[in-house]
C-alpha cells in the first residue's frame, strides 16, 4: 500500500511523489470515482516537454473525459505503458499500479498536503 | 431547490452508491463500477430505483378519448393490462416528452414521464383533457418504481416471496404462471406482501425484465426480498451511469438528448409511434402531417473502431480534412462496454445518413473516423 501521507497533491485531483529529480504523477482515488470506470488513458509520449498547467492527456470513463494536467515544468520520462493497455488499474490501484507518468523535474511549485487535500474534497 | 430524496435512499447508501443529481433527485449513478453493472444487466440481472419517474394517472370514462387527443399514439385501441410507448407533442410537431402509458381499467390509464418532464407533463395533460370527462392526477410522490433487469430477472422474480395477483390466488400459486405468461409491453395488477403492486414486462436497458411500481413506504421491503431472492441470480444493484450505456447500445432514445422540442417524431425514427391513421384531431396532427424540412437532421447510429468516444455534443464531419463540411452533432455516445468499440448517436444532414457511409467524429480536436450503422447497436437474443 502506498503511504498517501507521504505524497503531494494538486486542486486539480493528482498526486506526485517526488524522488530525487522524478516526479511520479498519478490521480487520486477521489478523482477515479469521479470519474467512474476507465476505459481509455491518453498519456504523453516519453521525451516529450510538458508546462505545469497544461493539459497533456486524458482520462476516459463510460461516463466523462477527464483531463490530465501537467502539475510541474519538466520532461516526461516515462508512460506507464500499464495503464494504456489496462485502464481499469486507475480504479483498482490508483496510488500504484495505477501511476500515469514520471516526469523530470528541478523545480516544483506550491503544492497541497495530504491533509489540505482530504480537506479540499471534503474527506 | 432542495435536492430530493428516493424512498430508497437508505438502502442506497448502505450499499455504498455513489450519487448524481438527475432532475432535482439525488439518485444512485453506480454503486461499484458501472461497467460491471453493466454486464450483470446482460449477463444476469440488476435492480434499478427509477422513484424519480412521474406517474399521472387519469380516471374518467372518457379517459381514452382524452390521451387520444393529448398524445401521438392511438391509446384507446391498447386493452388494459396493455402498455405503449408514446410521445407528448407540441402544436408545431416537437417533442414535449416521451412517456410509456399503461391501461390500467376501462376507464383508467397511468402515464409514465421523464423525472424531469414530470410538471409540464402533468400540466399538459390536465388542459388538453379539459374537454373530456375524465381526471387527472399527478400521482408522482406516491409511487415508487424499482426496475428488475437481465435474462434473470422472471427467475428472481418467481423466487421472490410475497407476490401475489390481484384477484387471484390467496397464496400466490397462480403467480409463476402469470409471470411466465405477461408478455413483453404487459401489465397485471398484483401485490407484494398485501400491497398493491403493479407488474410490468417494461425496461429501458434492451433486455428482458420488470417494472414494479408501489407506494414509496413498501419499495424498500420488495427492494429488499428482491435484492435477496436475486443473490443465487447474481443480482446486482444498477445505477444511472449503466442505465444509460444499455440504452444507448439498445439504441433507445433519452429525453434531452435524442428527443426535445425541437426535434418531430421522424428526424428522431419514431414516426411509427404517431398515429396519423386515428380518427380526429390530436395536439400536433397538423405539424406532423406537414412533417419536417427536407434537409432537417435526422438521428443514427454511429460506430466507430478503437476506444476513443465521441460524445454529446461533439460535432461529426464528412471528412478528416480541414475543407470537410459539419454535418452533424453527436446527442449521445459511449465506449460500448458489450461490443468493445465506441458507439454514438448523432443528428447529421439527410444526404450523409446512409448507412455504411463514413464519416468523422470530432473528439477533442482528433478526426475519428466512424461508420452509419443501423439502430439498435445491441440486441438480445430472443
Amino acid at each position: 500500500m502506498t503511504d498517501q501521507t507521504a505524497l503531494q497533491y494538486t486542486e486539480e485531483h493528482e498526486w506526485i511523489r517526488v524522488d530525487g529529480d522524478i516526479a511520479t504523477i498519478g490521480i487520486t482515488d477521489y478523482a477515479a470515482e469521479k470519474l467512474g470506470d476507465v476505459v481509455y488513458v491518453d498519456l504523453p509520449a516519453a521525451g516529450s516537454t510538458v508546462t505545469a498547467g497544461t493539459v497533456i492527456g486524458e482520462i476516459e470513463s463510460t461516463k466523462s473525459v477527464g483531463e490530465l494536467f501537467a502539475p510541474v515544468d519538466g520532461e516526461i520520462v516515462e508512460a506507464n505503458q500499464a495503464v494504456v493497455d489496462s485502464p481499469e488499474l486507475v480504479n483498482s490501484d490508483p496510488f500504484g499500479e495505477g501511476w500515469l507518468i514520471k516526469v523530470s523535474t528541478t523545480s516544483l511549485p506550491k503544492l497541497l498536503s495530504h491533509d489540505e487535500y482530504r480537506a479540499l474534497t471534503g474527506e | 431547490m432542495t435536492e430530493r430524496l428516493s424512498p430508497l435512499d437508505g438502502v442506497h447508501r448502505a450499499a455504498g452508491a455513489s450519487f448524481t443529481d438527475f432532475a432535482g433527485w439525488q439518485m444512485p449513478v453506480r454503486y461499484s463500477s458501472d461497467l460491471a453493472e453493466h454486464h450483470a444487466v446482460r449477463n444476469a440481472a440488476g435492480i434499478f430505483d427509477l422513484s424519480h419517474m412521474g406517474e399521472i394517472v387519469l380516471i374518467g370514462p372518457e379517459s381514452a378519448a382524452a390521451l387520444d387527443f393529448a398524445l401521438a399514439g392511438k391509446l384507446s385501441a391498447i386493452e388494459i393490462g396493455q402498455a405503449k410507448y408514446s410521445l407528448l407533442l407540441a402544436e408545431d410537431g416537437g417533442i414535449i416528452d416521451d412517456l410509456v402509458v399503461y391501461r390500467t381499467g376501462d376507464d383508467r390509464y397511468m402515464v409514465v414521464a421523464n423525472a424531469s418532464n414530470r410538471e409540464v407533463v402533468a400540466d399538459e395533460l390536465r388542459a388538453r383533457a379539459g374537454g373530456f370527462d375524465t381526471n387527472v392526477f399527478d400521482e408522482s410522490d406516491d409511487v415508487a418504481l424499482i426496475a428488475v433487469q437481465g435474462p434473470a430477472s422472471r427467475e428472481i422474480l418467481l423466487a421472490t416471496p410475497g407476490f401475489t395477483i390481484e384477484s387471484g390466488h390467496p397464496d400466490g400459486e397462480d403467480v409463476p404462471e402469470a409471470l411466465a405468461s405477461l408478455r413483453y409491453y404487459r401489465a397485471i395488477a398484483g401485490a407484494f406482501r398485501g400491497e398493491p403492486t403493479l407488474i410490468a414486462r417494461t425496461g429501458y436497458t434492451g433486455e428482458d425484465g420488470f417494472e414494479l411500481y408501489v407506494a414509496p413506504e413498501h419499495a424498500t421491503a420488495l427492494w429488499e426480498a428482491l435484492t435477496e431472492a436475486g443473490a443465487a441470480h447474481a443480482l446486482v444493484p444498477a445505477g444511472l451511469a449503466s442505465r444509460d450505456t444499455l440504452r444507448l447500445e439498445a439504441g433507445m432514445p433519452l429525453y434531452g438528448h435524442e428527443l426535445n422540442r425541437d426535434i418531430l417524431p421522424v428526424q428522431a425514427g419514431l414516426g411509427r409511434v404517431v398515429a396519423l391513421s386515428k380518427e380526429g384531431d390530436f395536439v400536433g396532427r397538423a405539424a406532423i402531417e406537414h412533417g419536417p424540412a427536407a434537409d432537417a437532421p435526422v438521428l443514427v447510429g454511429l460506430a466507430a473502431e478503437g476506444r476513443r468516444a465521441g460524445r454529446a455534443g461533439y460535432e461529426v464531419f464528412d471528412g478528416d480534412g480541414a475543407d470537410a463540411a459539419r454535418v452533424g452533432v453527436v446527442t449521445s455516445g459511449a465506449l460500448s462496454p458489450t461490443l468493445g468499440h465506441p458507439i454514438a448517436m448523432a443528428f447529421v444532414a439527410p444526404d450523409a445518413a446512409e448507412t455504411g457511409r463514413e464519416l468523422y467524429l470530432d473528439v477533442r480536436g482528433t478526426r475519428v473516423p466512424a461508420s452509419v450503422v443501423a439502430l439498435p447497436f445491441y440486441k438480445r437474443n430472443a
